[in-house]
């Protein structure tokens, strides 16, 4: 949502705690278990807060969307019926899937190694593509066709796009390119302003 | 328009609507073997009582006590950072330091999600999940640091850090003057998470322009 107008000013709670309720703490748990037993990838679980109906995305809450995705990415592994929490809610009994398929392998970390030399280098001037596909990606729609510059090379990472969708991994060259705000902006730019956004290398061009 | 600011009153239809929805799915999944309740309970108590924005504060202070530190910390942060044995859990990505000086203000945001150096700050507030910070610091940086309570001068670059890989951004902010001669714990007491994000500048005790 970079860029976008009319969502007001920014509300600050003063003394925040790390939870408001005993609910969310049991999601967050939930959410992380999910990822470390290789139910699915963090990725796929962005994808599925992505995949939230608009307006439910902004009026169920921050972790009302984990509750969501969580729920839903669960039934996709077949690991939960579609009726199953609405049936265990009105007090009707549940009956386990007759086969609990087998969760895929936990992932450690994003950085991989690649054996291809990176396209860019530090200093050179890029584009960031055009591009809206249908499924995940992490390239921000603010800086599609934009020229930046590429500031630094990050370790080679897994390709987000590939992996939300069970893909494989796709290891990229992942960089730091910084932008000028009246890249971005044009005319409504602030004075000096630069933005960095991290890009993979599918997502570049040369200038 | 979103629940994000409130979903914890009690007397909210949606929040006890999550938390019966919670519940069920919780009975479901640990009754199928696919969530521990105890792991659960494992993590949540790591946020809650090991891992917040002290971490954070740590670095920074022996950054500015530690010239050669601080240069291992700007060349790779997640590397350097191992040097402190912070409760911090298992490291899964990279930590990349930016450093405030003088000409340059740092701040650090995630416009596609919620992505934030948790190992080192805990979980985000509530305010830097928003959608309002999310889509404004982006294209007003200056206007929503204002609005936080940090006017930054004219002559001063903001640099904004949309985290929108895994890489981690913290704020190395400046050291505040008068500080000389301050131990560690001192200093590591003047560095609030804001400040790490870089909505805040660190202090006091001088107050200054940032």
């Amino acid at each position: 949502m970079g860029g976008m107008h009319g969502f007001g000013a920014v509300v600050v709670e003063a003394n925040e705690p790390v939870f408001h309720a005993e609910w969310e703490k049991r999601v967050l748990g939930m959410v992380y278990q999910g990822v470390g037993f290789g139910w699915f990838t963090i990725d796929a679980f962005r994808h599925a807060i992505e995949r939230i109906d608009p307006v439910a995305y902004l009026s169920v809450g921050y972790y009302g969307r984990w509750l969501a995705a969580l729920e839903r990415l669960f039934v996709e592994a077949g690991a939960l019926g579609r009726g199953d929490v609405e049936a265990r809610l009105a007090g009707r009994p549940v009956a386990p899937p007759s086969v609990l398929p087998p969760p895929g392998p936990a992932a450690v970390g994003f950085v991989r190694a690649l054996d291809r030399a990176p396209r860019f280098g530090v200093g050179q001037a890029v584009r960031a593509r055009v591009a809206s596909p249908p499924g995940h990606t992490r390239l921000p729609r603010y800086v599609a066709g934009r020229l930046g510059q590429v500031q630094r090379l990050h370790p080679p990472f897994v390709f987000p796009d590939a992996n939300a969708h069970g893909r494989g991994e796709n290891p990229q060259h992942l960089y730091s390119v910084r932008f000028a705000a009246a890249e971005l902006w044009g005319a409504d730019a602030e004075a000096g302003a630069a933005l960095h956004v991290d890009l993979f290398e599918p997502y570049l061009e040369p200038a | 328009m979103s629940h994000d600011d409130h979903d914890h009153a009690d007397d909210d239809p949606l929040a006890r609507r999550n938390a019966l929805r919670a519940e069920a799915l919780e009975s479901l999944l640990v009754e199928r073997g696919l969530v521990q309740p105890a792991v659960i309970d494992a993590i949540v108590e790591r946020y809650e009582r090991d891992i917040g924005p002290l971490n954070g504060a740590k670095v920074v202070a022996r950054a500015w006590s530690d010239p050669s530190f601080r240069a291992r910390l700007l060349a790779d942060g997640w590397h350097a950072i191992r040097e402190l044995d912070l409760p911090t859990g298992p490291e899964r990505t990279p930590i990349v330091v930016v450093e405030n000086t003088p000409s340059v203000h740092n701040v650090v945001v995630c416009t596609l999600c919620s992505c934030y150096p948790s190992s080192l700050l805990g979980l985000p507030p509530t305010w830097y999940k928003s959608p309002a910070y999310r889509s404004r610091v982006v294209r007003e940086p200056r206007a929503v640091l204002r609005e936080m309570g940090l006017e930054l001068s004219s002559g001063r670059e903001v640099c904004v850090w949309d985290s929108s890989a895994e890489i981690r951004y913290m704020v190395l902010p400046e050291r505040p003057a008068g500080t000389d001669g301050w131990s560690e714990e001192q200093l590591a007491a003047l560095v609030s998470r804001d400040a790490l994000i870089g909505v805040a500048v660190a202090g006091p005790p001088a107050g200054r322009d940032a």
